[in-house]
């Protein structure tokens, strides 16, 4: 094994593990903060996807693709909280879980009745189409942008929960909910917002995964299984943990795709059930819960 | 009588007189006239081959609608149910549609996994299956069965052409890629039995399980062994990633991409774009055939849904075909599989595909394999034939068929 293929092997750890923490992120959040397990996640990541598209088609302009996409999806994401996710705070788990996937479901024919049953694919912006050489190597620039979009969206992500007001109230919603809305708080607009930016994250996921992997039906439920791995190796609710977790699957997946291809889920699986024997509550869970 | 011309009239009653004469089968003819032709489809309309059940659909739409939706006086019905991809809920819709639909003839499906699924319950109940584009290769060797035809290919054939020509027109190295299910280890084992056959050498070979998204890992093995040329089988989405990633990564220009035609078939080519040009592949279909027959079902094709076909709509066509012209010969009679089969077994027809004729020995369609390269030329982003394997039949033999 040489030196060029583990530079590229590191290269696309890293940004499988940055989308899948555009993904997991917004799902620990809305858990961390509503207590929701939200099925309806990998749907935002696909709708993302698919504005995404049609931003494209209108703007003819990635960079105005992108932000389109988070805002609309993320706006669809604060309009499910209130119509329908509200209803079931406190509820029976259960509830929520069937709720929330059957909003996946529809979703899912919702997009494939809109777009077509087809795979779309987005293209890749035209400047980052090359390579670009990383000690010698060669490796795909729109990919290494994707590292370091994921990379800003994780500190500034931190940055907005520990240093705003604003993340304070929602770190303090985590931990006590009452007492925030004993402080006069408006928990409606608070949830729906927290909720709308999970959906928001996850469109960020979709919109910049499309040119690696393209738009089409039914990509939801696919990363949906390792956003929830993720979120739950790292703790539920925490951020961290969602940080460390995508890197850790990130790497488990790639190498194993490389290494042992026949392994390569299982290898996933395996960092899950070594992690939950370690820590039953995930890397950064119970204790620490943000 | 729109829709029944006057040679269909009078086929439809040649038939019944001769059936008359014999004294048999009458009563039943009598029965089925007019009875409901129910066809279920068993095909995937969501997940990774999405597409090609829609285009297999539309491709039998073709001929029924041509047909004004009645064949040898039956109305014809075309039941959908989407198998997922997935044995276990294939298996269910069968059951469905031989229980409490109770139907005449069952297309489908798509994945290989599936059809060896179905293979036993089909071979049981006595309904003929039209596969209409699962490759595995048992399904018409050692798992064969007098009730199942393939319209489409054995993965055999999909891929053994191309290993003589590769050697020869490439090079002598080859790194071999495919999905990690029962298609994908035939077709690239078709491919490397005829490619190492040349005195070609395989350098590497990888399977990714079925529905990936990110073939990274794949890229940076293919690169670090740098050969002179790349097999792969992938279709639908997975094909579009494969293709596009091949490029991001650097490899087109310094690798040459060949694979199945799956890999860069009409279907997928258009999202794949310029990361698909230069690649070589084998399929027994590609729009720019210029054979009249192709020529045709083209201009009727784009009329019914909008798009131009891919190989999986010519699959769906040939498989309707096939339907029409066994119920014309059988008089619209389709209670004696026996019969039924007896009779699917000796079709034939010009097809868009090129002639259409089943190998009685297996039931898989015997195939031109047309040998092609992407091009930007008069039809735009598309495959053009550079040479042609003819006739290429599979070489398996079915010990339950009696020829």
């Amino acid at each position: 094994m040489d030196l060029a293929f583990l530079v590229t092997q590191a290269l696309n750890a890293l940004q499988a593990g940055m989308l899948l923490f555009l993904l997991s992120s917004g799902l620990a959040l809305i858990f961390g903060v509503l207590h929701v397990i939200n099925f309806a996640h990998g749907a935002f990541y696909m709708l993302g996807a698919y504005v995404g598209l049609t931003g494209l088609a209108l703007t003819g302009r990635f960079w105005l693709a992108v932000p389109l996409a988070v805002l609309v999806v993320g706006a669809v994401g604060a309009l499910v909280e209130r119509a329908f996710i509200r209803r079931l705070y406190g509820a029976d788990p259960l509830a929520q879980a069937l709720l929330t996937f059957g909003l996946l479901l529809v979703l899912d024919e919702g997009v494939k009745w809109l777009w077509g049953p087809q795979i779309r694919s987005l293209p890749t912006p035209e400047a980052l189409r090359g390579t670009i050489a990383l000690l010698g190597v060669p490796y795909p620039a729109y990919r290494l942008l994707v590292v370091a979009v994921g990379g800003v969206a994780a500190v500034t992500l931190w940055l907005f929960l520990e240093r705003s007001r604003l993340g304070a109230i929602l770190r303090a919603g985590v931990s006590d909910r009452q007492m925030v809305a004993a402080l006069g708080i408006n928990l409606g607009v608070l949830f729906a917002f927290t909720f709308g930016l999970g959906a928001g994250l996850a469109a960020f996921g979709g919109v910049m995964a499309g040119p690696i992997a393209s738009a089409y039906p039914g990509m939801g439920v696919e990363v949906l299984i390792k956003a929830f791995i993720v979120v739950v190796i790292g703790g539920l609710g925490s951020l961290k943990g969602a940080a460390v977790g995508s890197l850790l699957i990130g790497v488990a997946e790639t190498f194993g795709q490389a290494l042992a291809p026949d392994w390569a889920m299982v290898a996933v699986y395996a960092v899950m059930v070594a992690v939950l024997l370690w820590r039953p509550t995930g890397m950064f869970g119970a204790e620490a819960a943000t | 009588m729109a829709g029944m011309s006057r040679r269909q009239v009078l086929r439809t009653g040649v038939a019944a007189g001769v059936s008359a004469a014999a004294g048999l089968a009458f009563p039943a003819l009598l029965r089925a006239q007019g009875k409901p032709l129910k066809i279920g489809l068993l095909l995937p309309y969501s997940k990774v081959y999405a597409v090609l059940g829609e285009s297999i659909t539309n491709g039998m739409r073709v001929v029924f609608e041509a047909e004004g939706n009645r064949v040898a006086g039956r109305p014809v019905e075309l039941l959908r149910e989407d198998d997922e991809v997935s044995p276990p809920v294939g298996l269910r819709k069968l059951r469905k549609f031989l229980t409490s639909d109770q139907v005449d003839f069952v297309v489908g499906p798509v994945s290989s996994a599936v059809a060896a699924a179905i293979r036993d319950p089909i071979h049981q109940a006595k309904v003929i299956l039209l596969n209409a584009n699962a490759g595995d290769n048992a399904l018409t060797r050692e798992r064969c069965s007098p009730y199942i035809f393939r319209t489409s290919f054995s993965n055999w054939q999909t891929s053994y052409g191309l290993g003589a020509w590769a050697k020869q027109h490439i090079g002598g190295t080859a790194y071999l890629t495919g999905s990690d299910y029962a298609a994908g280890y035939q077709i690239v084992g078709a491919f490397r039995e005829a490619f190492v056959a040349a005195g070609g050498t395989v350098v590497g070979e990888s399977y990714v399980k079925l529905g990936s998204t990110d073939y990274a890992a794949i890229m940076a093995k293919i690169g670090a062994v740098g050969p002179a040329l790349s097999f792969s089988f992938f279709a639908g989405s997975d094909a579009v990633h494969f293709v596009k990633q091949f490029a991001e990564f650097g490899l087109k220009g310094k690798v040459r991409l060949t694979g199945a035609g799956f890999l860069v078939s009409d279907d997928v080519l258009e999202s794949q774009g310029d990361a698909a040009v230069g690649a070589v592949s084998t399929l027994h279909y590609t729009r720019t055939l210029q054979n009249p027959q192709n020529l045709e079902f083209r201009k009727r094709y784009q009329a019914l849904t909008g798009k131009p076909p891919d190989v999986y709509a010519v699959q769906g066509y040939d498989t309707a075909r096939v339907i029409l012209e066994a119920l014309r010969r059988t008089g619209g009679d389709t209670t004696d599989p026996e019969r039924l089969s007896g009779v699917i077994r000796g079709i034939q027809f010009e097809s868009p595909r090129g002639r259409f004729r089943f190998d009685p020995a297996t039931h898989n369609a015997i195939n031109d394999m047309y040998v092609m390269e992407v091009r930007r030329g008069d039809e735009g982003l598309a495959n053009y034939v550079v040479s042609v394997v003819k006739e290429l039949k599979d070489p398996g033999h079915c010990p339950n068929i009696t020829a």
